[in-house]
């Protein structure tokens, strides 16, 4: 229960962390809050041989009003920072209720925001968060910045398209539309445990009640987090009837995601969860929009 | 060579300089290098709680940081809240409840609660039951920490 030995690096600036990433190549692994990675260490599931520790990277904690209406969020900003700031709750309530779900108010003090969306845990909540919210991640090398979007960034469990010498510097949420509904529903063995299968999503509802945009995003039933197409495809252009609604989830939970089987439940019964959560993550949204 | 980083460690009002190795865990630095053990050990792995001590004012669990990660921080652990004949109304209120049976869990219990009344000086059973989710606790069925909580929260308003 002790990690292996790791060479450890704190940087000071961010061009400092930088640097040492396209030092360490291969070797190097970035270490944000920890949460995840340390445990994983302590169980030696991970193994780094250098950690670069982003915790003295003061330039990286941030959370600044985008002038479109949006936000960005810098990636070392704690999970109880966002969950707290003001302008985030107005303008991304769904972000707000989404973090109450992760683990506890002890883990949510030191997790970062960014860190959990680059660790790409497929069952944790950012980085479908991410995905429901068509994020723009901010990637930083040596050799310069690029952008990714959320639903290019994950391509497999803890793994997506970061290079070992890049880094998440930074998170940006494009405004939610006028009269856009959101809802969070899993089902877990207890608070603040595990997702045995979860569900976000939003619906953009327009002047005569008719479905401008529906985003679901599934987690913890496949490899990274998953964006539904059927919710838009069906509900576009249309008034949301129960029926609907109810048609939607049937096929997502069989067509849309992949659960496994493990011992808290089988594949057949995660579908089941998908199903219903997919139903009321939708009525739930559509009222939110309509108030 | 194993490699060493020197820290500097506030904890309990104390400051340490200590040499240590990047992979010692906070938790492991405040029981042996440290010598605190009121902070206890369970999973190791970030689920119970019992390792649940402040740093800069904010509870976290010592078993899932390494020590390096918070030089220059100010850490509180359970020794900084009472003493045994000079109890902080909080440790009054779990004795007074009989909140405690074996008493393993109790250091993170008291951490996290301490926090939570600093913000939320009068909670309902709910919310205090709310509060000390991140904690497990085998012995009691939790009933008496949440009417510990409720208790310390009217002792510290009284204060």
């Amino acid at each position: 229960m002790k990690p292996a030995p790791f060479d450890y690096y704190a940087p000071t600036s961010l061009s400092e962390a930088l640097d040492k990433l396209t030092e360490l190549g291969y070797s190097g692994k970035v270490l944000a809050g920890g949460q995840s990675l340390i445990p994983a260490m302590n169980f030696r599931m991970a193994r780094p041989t250098a950690l670069v520790d982003l915790g003295k990277v003061k330039e990286l904690s941030y959370i600044k009003p985008t002038a479109d209406g949006g936000m960005a969020i810098g990636t070392m900003t704690r999970d109880s920072v966002v969950e707290e700031d003001l302008l985030v709750s107005e303008r991304f309530p769904i972000l707000v209720k989404t973090i109450k779900h992760i683990a506890h108010k002890q883990i949510r003090n030191r997790g970062t925001f960014g860190g959990a969306i680059a660790h790409a845990d497929p069952a944790a909540q950012l980085p479908a968060a991410a995905l429901l919210l068509d994020a723009n991640l901010k990637v930083l090398s040596k050799a310069g910045e690029r952008w990714v979007k959320a639903v290019d960034f994950f391509i497999g469990p803890f793994m997506t398209v970061l290079e070992p010498e890049e880094l998440l510097a930074e998170v940006v949420l494009p405004p939610l539309a006028p009269r856009t509904g959101a809802s969070y529903q899993q089902v877990s063995r207890q608070k603040g445990g595990y997702a045995q299968a979860a569900v976000i999503s939003t619906v953009t509802l327009d002047g005569a009640d008719r479905v401008k945009e529906a985003r679901v995003a599934l987690f913890s039933v496949g490899e990274y987090p998953l964006l539904a197409s059927k919710p838009n495809q069906v509900l576009a252009g249309q008034v949301p009837t129960a029926e609907a609604i109810e048609e939607i989830a049937a096929y997502v939970a069989k067509n849309e995601c992949d659960p496994g089987t493990d011992i808290h439940g089988t594949e057949e019964y995660r579908r089941n969860l998908v199903h219903v959560l997919v139903r009321r993550a939708l009525t739930e949204a559509v009222q939110q929009a309509k108030k | 060579m194993t490699q060493k980083v020197k820290v500097a460690i506030t904890v309990n009002g104390t400051l340490y300089e200590r040499d240590v190795e990047p992979r010692l865990l906070l938790s492991d630095f405040i029981r042996h290098d440290l010598g605190l053990k009121g902070t206890h050990v369970g999973c190791e792995h970030g689920l119970c709680g019992a390792c649940t001590v402040l740093i800069d004012g904010h509870s976290a669990r010592s078993c899932t940081l390494f020590a390096v990660m918070v030089d220059g921080s100010e850490i509180k652990t359970v020794e900084s809240l009472g003493t045994i004949d000079n109890m902080h109304p909080l440790q009054e209120a779990f004795h007074e409840k009989h909140a405690l049976q074996c008493g393993f869990c109790t250091p993170g219990f008291l951490m996290t609660a301490v926090e939570y009344l600093e913000g939320n000086p009068n909670p309902t059973a709910e919310q205090a039951r709310e509060a000390i989710d991140g904690n497990f606790c085998r012995c009691t069925g939790y009933e008496n920490i949440v009417e510990a909580v409720q208790l310390a929260a009217k002792k510290m308003a009284a204060h």
